[in-house]
């Protein structure tokens, strides 16, 4: 093929087109200004203006995660790219393919304080994959290919690439590059043979198996759930997933035991904490999943799927170790299971399943229903029966409302649950549910909210107004920062310094003033209607529910706690039961 | 996560020759919490699009192997060896140190000097600027030998290393 001559900006647009991108989030600004006439002058890519950078990062990472594509984000210098710090580092947390292009001045001005300058591959070093500043144009177009391909291989990531405006106006030659092999980025996704027969053998002779998956599994695609759930059934072992995992393995199926965790379920967690082989799938033993490290599954011995070397032995040891896609080593295990003839010893796991049975019988999730206040985990069960049958896709901002969706709103498929998990980053969920929605312009798109999340980022509610974008906004209105009241309730003597949610604006004025449609349930008897409404309502709805402001969100993990140590509801909680040195973590 | 004691290793980390590469390992050395006990940095290969960095760290084995798995995630690191694992290898370090002496105390010195095998870099009458290569432990024992003797500073380049034997990285 040969080279084009064309300038930088333009070469941003080809190379956009030709790695297949169809929409970008973004904010013009001077730094950018040629992209952005580049832009006008194309018809191949949407561009979708967002109201602040960081709701482009956010659109970005729902619109990724929903489709498994790789999000693209075009920000001005400075301010903009400062804004985008912190979708970029929760796409980090998150493994979330992004590419951000950012304005830079001109290469003669860097260094300078120049009008809107900032270091930004300084900033964004520590909150990306990888990032670039471009200071050729005969550079841009291989830079450009290249910051898809390490976006969107091995664990995927953020990549930002740094474009000074006098690049943009240079002419230069592009042409697609042929192949994606780098010069010293080689992930690998194959797992390793011996470590997979070893895996195996540890787990036809498990008595009390466990099978533990994560977001990785999400991450390789839809076979990566197809072949999670494949293992699952063959074994016919308890599967849990952590809130990233979420859809990952169907939420359905007798064999599955709920999220484990810090709010997981109780046979989730005893299951864990009780288990003689651990299987961990594309997971990273965070910290909200292990509890107390040294009483962490004390009796399991473990095997680890991961793509990211670093994230084996990082908090637990591990005794099979296995770096590899999820999609290709499970392949792998399944045959071998089926080729070694592998059978399970059925007498331990019948015994090992009425086990988990008296645990479920405990009925973690289980909340006292009121007729004269909603319950927020019932507003939830009834979203989701009214959304039952219909395409939909569910992001969340963070908080108690965050957990509450996760333990109480099941999906079967993968991609149809969007979290900040990592980073927990409040705010998260409009602007995602923006992006989600345009990928998937006939879903339902919801947004299981706080009022204080709501807050964080409404002015992306504009946004959707002008994209027509359909999002439903669904509040668990408690008036609190609810998670944090609930800590300082548990850890802080009931001090509730600075959570109450004071002044809050009228929600449905506050919509009505976007364009978009408010409603209101204030009793348990106006919830299913509410609900009904803002399915059928053809615009961007917010349903401020108002819930028992009370309420607090259990089964719980204090803090510096082990799995099999759970406050199941209000009447376990007391000061004494989390330690000193539960106190300061997190 | 186990308490282990902590161990010393020198790592080699072979990286693309790109701006901030640097900046990246040694953010990542902060950002994690990892100790730097010393760190250097050259170009190595002919063509100079490969740059070696040599660290001598201090971690627990669990914390050492997290942070060559760190390293080797790094886009643009292309290979990382951790030497103390790997078998013999060499470590030299040069100093270059200024003495202010006169008298016995400068004659003493160049005594000093010859037995370390110093080399004299820089006189004048008050002064001396003595170049020394060796390992840690003989840099850090000739240095308060001539503190000993005078008003001394010190600039040390920090550990490089190398396997032994005929292998070639």
């Amino acid at each position: 093929m040969a080279s084009e001559r064309m300038t930088g900006a333009e070469i941003v647009m080809k190379a956009l087109a030709d790695l297949g991108v169809d929409v970008v989030f973004g904010y013009p600004g001077g730094a950018v200004l040629p992209i952005y006439d580049a832009l006008f002058k194309q018809n191949h890519i949407r561009h979708i203006l967002v109201r602040q950078e960081g709701g482009a990062v956010h659109a970005a990472e729902g619109y990724a995660r929903s489709t498994g594509k790789i999000g693209v984000v075009l920000v001005t210098s400075g301010p903009g790219a400062t804004n985008a710090v912190t979708g970029l580092t929760d796409a980090l947390m998150d493994s979330v393919p992004i590419v951000c292009l950012t304005g830079q001045v001109p290469t003669h001005l860097i260094g300078n304080d120049a009008f809107q300058e900032c270091d930004t591959t300084g900033i964004t070093r520590p909150c990306t994959k990888h990032n670039y500043l471009v200071k050729d144009v005969q550079d841009l177009g291989r830079v450009l290919h290249e910051a898809f391909y390490v976006a969107g291989s091995g664990r995927p990531g953020p990549v930002v690439v740094d474009l000074p405006k006098d690049v943009q106006f240079a002419e230069g030659d592009y042409e697609a590059p042929r192949s994606a092999v780098h010069k010293t980025y080689k992930p690998r996704v194959k797992g390793d043979r011996g470590s997979i027969e070893k895996a195996v053998e540890l787990l036809s002779g498990a008595k009390k198996p466990i099978i533990y998956a994560g977001g990785g599994v999400i991450n390789a695609g839809d076979k990566g759930s197809q072949l999670l759930t494949q293992l699952v059934r063959m074994t016919g072992y308890p599967c849990t997933l952590t809130l990233m995992g979420l859809g990952a393995f169907p939420a359905s199926d007798d064999q599955f035991l709920g999220m484990l965790g810090m709010h997981g379920t109780y046979e989730a967690n005893m299951a864990m904490h009780g288990c003689d082989v651990m299987l961990c799938v594309g997971a990273r033993f965070d910290d909200r999943v292990t509890g107390r490290l040294d009483a962490f599954a004390p009796g399991a011995k473990k095997i680890h799927i991961d793509i990211d070397p670093s994230s084996i032995n990082k908090n637990v040891r591990v005794d099979v170790p296995i770096v590899g896609d999820v999609a290709y080593v499970l392949e792998d295990l399944i045959k071998l299971w089926k080729s070694s003839q592998s059978g399970v010893d059925g007498k331990a796991l019948d015994t090992w399943w009425e086990q988990i049975a008296a645990w479920r019988a405990v009925k973690s999730l289980d909340f006292k229903q009121s007729d004269t206040v909603i319950k927020p985990q019932h507003a939830i069960r009834r979203l989701y029966e009214a959304t039952k049958g219909r395409e939909t896709y569910i992001t969340t901002e963070v908080g108690q409302h965050q957990m509450w969706a996760a333990q109480h709103f099941p999906f079967d498929e993968p991609k149809h649950w969007m979290t900040s998990g990592g980073l927990g980053t409040m705010g998260y969920g409009l602007p995602a549910a923006v992006g989600v929605q345009l990928a998937h312009p006939d879903a339902l798109v919801v947004d299981i909210a706080g009022e204080a999340s709501t807050m964080m980022n409404i002015q992306e509610l504009s946004t959707a107004m002008q994209y027509r974008a359909k999002i439903k906004v669904f509040i668990l209105n408690n008036q609190y920062m609810g998670m944090v009241r609930q800590w300082q309730e548990l850890l802080h003597g009931g001090r509730y310094s600075e959570t109450y949610s004071e002044a809050l604006p009228d929600f449905v004025k506050l919509a009505e003033a976007f364009g978009a449609v408010g409603l209101r349930a204030e009793k348990p008897d106006q919830l299913d209607n509410v609900i009904a409404e803002m399915i059928a309502t053809d615009n961007a709805v917010i349903a401020d529910i108002c819930v028992d402001p009370a309420e607090n969100c259990f089964p719980m993990i204090p803090s510096g706690a082990a799995h099999n140590d759970m406050l199941l509801g209000p009447e376990d909680e007391n000061e004494s039961s989390v330690s000193k040195d539960g106190m300061v973590l997190v | 996560m186990e308490n282990l004691d902590s161990e010393r290793h020198t790592i080699a980390v072979l990286v693309d020759n790109e701006p901030g590469v640097l900046a990246r390992v040694i953010g990542l050395f902060s950002g994690r919490g990892y100790n730097i006990e010393s760190l250097t940095v050259s170009t190595v290969s002919e063509d100079k699009t490969m740059s070696r960095i040599t660290i001598v760290t201090l971690g627990t084995p669990m914390i050492i192997e997290q942070i060559k798995a760190q390293l080797d995630r790094l886009v643009p690191v292309s290979d990382v060896h951790d030497l103390t694992d790997e078998g013999p290898h060499i470590e030299r370090e040069v100093a270059l140190i200024k003495l202010l002496a006169k008298g016995p105390e400068r004659r003493e010195s160049l005594r000093i000097a010859d037995i370390f095998r110093a080399r004299v870099a820089d006189t004048t009458v008050s002064s001396f600027v003595f170049m020394v290569t060796g390992t840690q432990k003989k840099i850090d024992a000739f240095t308060e030998l001539m503190r000993s003797l005078g008003e001394v500073e010190v600039a040390r380049s920090g550990v490089v290393a190398i396997a032994r034997g005929s292998e070639v990285l």
